[in-house]
């Protein structure tokens, strides 16, 4: 593809059937700007969604994608980001596909560090089966299946990912455009797992976590004299159970993205017509 | 004196059991003697029975026998273990020295050879070679030239240091001649070593092999036996072919890595056994509905849940069938030797890309702890032949795009196979999904595109079965009434047990069976014989069910599948023209 690619390029002809006024259209758009601000394009992009209401992305938009199944976009994305180090690879999927089913892989996928990018998005309900509990709602908030509310706490997904050792912590909201798009874009630059959690409203079954909430509340620490190097001072924004946060919280430069440590630079797409050269030596170690 | 030798040593999980009987079977093997093993192992790090036996004659064997000639014992429940199989003449050597080995039971008519094992390596060096020292008592007995064991030492210990190995060959010696001049029995065994070339490897290892043979540059697995040593063999060989293994947290997350690599268009594998093909069920039908070339390997144990797993079974053909909601073709392939298990393994790969689908490879556990020696043309590289199935570039895919230029993964074609572009082919770009897909990729509820993608799904399988050959392997007498047929491991056992039957005067044909799905039409075979048995691992004959249900005659079947229900005048309809099209039957 030519080099001059623009972020509609990344968009499908197919036209989203997401409520009017979801999140995630403003999410999604975000993305494809990021994705075209960093040089790529549809024919070297890998788009893994997961399933929900989110993971119709794969869909809206046009690149190589795969729309897997539930709770495992990250695992699948880390096989396609180890075989062709080459493509850009990003994967997107709710709350509930990335911290409830798919939570153990989160844990892991932040500890394996593949250069990837990682977005959810997170409107703390389960919309596409029409409004039930999700692992980030509040813990009374009042569901189909939770009457008097979850009556746990939610999951702290930002505090999952710095315990399990992130390399890039960041938070956006759909509605913000411009800031929403730089994080993206800046987890997309990021040499390792870049995980930004997109607060991203949902219209029809959540009524507390609302637009009118975020723009009132959001903190963007771009704002501040937040320094997201500085690991401490991540800790205290991931784990402030006061405010809610925007922005880069926490990023480790220094640490090697796991091509880089594992020395992965091959397409192993490309083999040879046979058996690869000195494959006998395999059969004469038996001897 | 009997062609073959059967040997082993036995002991408590930790004893070093697993080392000492492989290195006894590379010196056998390096002494150009074929050899056949087989572990008992308890699954347990420390206090289970678990032992090490070897079959080895000049001539090719492809069992082990009830009947033990030598017999290391360094338990004295290692005695009990095996007494049915020691005769007159049976050997064993112990060390009477160790306090749970001084009443050891030894059987009258068969000779205890007390041998100080762990004094005499502590003399050589240190007590952990007190199994080398019984290794050495073993040549001795045997008439076996030592310079062979000293030759599977430098092979076994090289890597640590020549020191390590001196000390080893030295406690050899110090086993060897303690029996030489403690014991005047004139043994009845004479190991003769010939000038043959063997490579000694089990199922799992020509498992591994085969990958790489065959390109496969993507392994993710997590551990579980007896499947952990494909991903060992991989470990540290593949990346020197450009390839990579890694070790996921669990069976769900391996197959979707194994999955991605793949869409990725890498040859990519995964391997488990029972408790991990149940988890990975949940991606299968993702892997076969997006049409993505996957190498799945099943070593099969006990079942069901956790079982027996260390034991040996054929349970899970029902599961790899069937496995899975919904309906989608699958291939299964089950090697029937350790030589075939690194070919079938290549043409696992083969037809995974040349049908886009999902392959499941499996081997049983007998098939895939058992070593075994083969002359290394049994696994000559040059005839490894790649096939890439309808893979297309840049310049194929203009003939596979719409009207808009966009590409079509799951186009609808007269074979049912579809394009394949791997990311990062210009202007290739698509997605596909889990749920049901137009030719695009993109999701679908119109009725007439998801009949034509079941069609065009199963069509993938009746092109596979006309264009590929799907033969069994065949024993034994042809025209005998007698048919016997297996699958998996079972194969060498059956072979040598036709010559035994012929021995009784039974004639038996036998048909070896490789191929689960698609699989050889044995109708006729079973037709032709006066009585059939089917040999299987297993409770239930999973096997003998699908040879007797190809068998029947076939019952007409009314399908539907477009995503709607049954109407009641529609099945009025559809029940009456089959009839009004139905044959006469005659009587």
């Amino acid at each position: 593809m030519s080099s001059d690619v623009r972020f509609t390029d990344f968009k499908s002809d197919k036209q989203p059937t997401w409520c009017p006024g979801c999140g995630d259209f403003g999410t999604m758009n975000g993305m494809m700007k990021a994705l075209a601000n960093t040089g790529n394009d549809p024919d070297n992009t890998f788009v893994v969604a997961g399933i929900g209401c989110s993971g119709k992305i794969g869909t809206y938009m046009h690149s190589y994608a795969l729309h897997g199944v539930h709770g495992r976009a990250l695992p699948l994305a880390a096989g396609v980001k180890m075989a062709n180090p080459d493509l850009e690879v990003m994967a997107a999927g709710g709350d509930g596909d990335g911290y409830s089913i798919g939570v153990g892989h989160f844990i892991h996928a932040v500890r394996r560090n593949v250069d990837m990018t990682y977005v959810v998005m997170d409107n703390r309900i389960y919309g596409l089966t029409k409004g039930q509990a999700s692992p980030t709602s509040r813990e009374d908030f009042e569901t189909s299946t939770t009457p008097e509310g979850p009556k746990q706490p939610p999951v702290n997904p930002l505090a999952l990912a710095l315990s399990a050792g992130a390399t890039f912590i960041a938070q956006s909201f759909s509605s913000d455009a411009m800031r929403h798009t730089e994080i993206v874009q800046e987890a997309i630059e990021h040499d390792g797992f870049g995980f930004v959690n997109v607060f991203s409203p949902c219209v029809t079954f959540n009524d507390v976590d609302t637009y009118d909430y975020f723009r009132d509340e959001l903190v963007d620490v771009g704002e501040t004299d937040h320094d997201p190097t500085d690991l401490e001072a991540a800790q205290d924004v991931i784990l402030d159970a006061e405010n809610e946060y925007q922005g880069v919280l926490y990023q480790n430069e220094q640490a090697n993205a796991y091509g880089a440590e594992h020395g992965l630079t091959e397409n192993m797409a490309e083999i040879p017509d046979g058996a690869p050269e000195d494959a006998t030596d395999l059969v004469r170690e038996f001897y | 004196m009997p062609a073959d030798f059967n040997w082993a040593v036995g002991g408590e999980a930790g004893d070093g059991i697993d080392s000492t009987g492989k290195i006894f079977a590379q010196a056998l093997s390096r002494a150009g003697r074929h050899v056949f093993t087989s572990k008992d192992f308890a699954s347990r790090i420390r206090g289970g029975y678990t032992a090490y036996k070897i079959r080895t004659s000049v001539d090719r064997v492809q069992s082990v026998v009830n009947r033990l000639d030598v017999l290391i014992a360094l338990t004295p429940r290692t005695i009990e273990e095996n007494r049915d199989e020691l005769h007159d003449g049976s050997v064993i050597i112990y060390d009477g020295e160790r306090t749970t080995m001084q009443d050891a039971p030894i059987p009258d008519d068969v000779v205890g050879l007390d041998v100080p094992l762990k004094r005499l390596a502590e003399d050589a060096g240190g007590a952990i070679m007190r199994n080398v020292v019984a290794l050495g008592a073993a040549c001795a007995v045997t008439g076996f030239p030592i310079e062979n064991l000293d030759s599977a030492l430098e092979k076994r210990f090289g890597a640590k240091g020549q020191k390590l190995v001196d000390n080893n060959k030295e406690a050899a010696r110090k086993g060897q001649s303690y029996v030489d001049e403690n014991h005047d029995h004139e043994f009845d065994y004479d190991l003769e070593t010939t000038d043959n070339d063997y490579v000694l490897l089990n199922g799992d290892e020509a498992i591994g092999m085969g990958a790489i043979a065959a390109g496969c540059r993507y392994y993710a697995g997590y551990p579980i036996t007896p499947a952990t040593d494909v991903m060992e063999y991989l470990k540290g060989r593949i990346e020197q072919y450009g390839g990579h293994v890694v070790q996921a947290e669990d069976e769900l997350s391996a197959i979707n890595m194994a999955l991605g690599a793949a869409r990725a268009g890498a040859r990519s594998m995964t391997a488990t056994s029972g408790p991990g093909i149940d988890l990975m069920a949940e991606t299968f039908g993702l892997v076969a509905t997006t049409e993505t070339p996957l190498v799945i390997c099943n070593v099969m144990r006990s079942g069901p849940s956790t079982g027996m797993p260390t034991k040996q079974e054929q349970g899970d053909l029902n599961a790899m069938l069937y496995g899975g909601h919904g309906e989608i073709p699958r291939f299964v392939l089950a090697p029937t030797t350790i030589d075939e298990c690194f070919w079938k393994t290549v043409e696992a790969f083969n037809l995974a890309e040349k049908y886009q689908l999902p392959v499941y490879l499996t081997a049983d556990l007998s098939l895939a702890v058992t070593e075994q020696t083969f002359e290394p043309d049994a696994f000559n590289m040059d005839e490894v032949e790649i096939d890439r199935g309808k893979l297309v570039d840049e310049d194929g895919l203009a003939e596979w795009q719409n009207e808009k230029g966009q590409f079509k993964p799951h186009a609808i074609t007269e074979d049912g196979i579809s394009p394949r572009a791997v990311p990062g082919t210009d202007e290739g770009a698509h997605m596909t999904t889990g749920l049901e897909h137009d030719e695009l990729g993109r999701r679908t509820e119109d009725t007439d595109m998801r009949i034509k993608q079941v069609d065009k799904r199963d069509r993938k399988v009746e092109t596979a079965e006309q264009r590929e050959e799907w033969e069994p392997r065949e024993f034994g007498e042809s025209d005998a009434d007698t048919l016997i047929v297996s699958w998996g491991s079972n194969e060498g056992a059956m072979v040598e047990a036709i010559d035994m039957l012929a021995d009784r005067g039974i004639d038996v044909r036998f048909i070896s069976v490789p191929y689960i799905f698609p699989r050889p039409d044995l109708s006729d075979a079973i037709d032709d014989a006066e009585d059939v048995f089917v040999v299987e691992c297993n409770n239930n004959g999973q096997f003998a069910d699908l040879l007797e249900r190809d068998a029947l005659a076939r019952v007409d079947r009314i399908n539907k599948y477009n995503g709607v229900r049954f109407t009641a005048d529609e099945l009025a309809e559809r029940i009456s023209g089959a009839l009004a099209d139905a044959p006469e039957v005659s009587q």
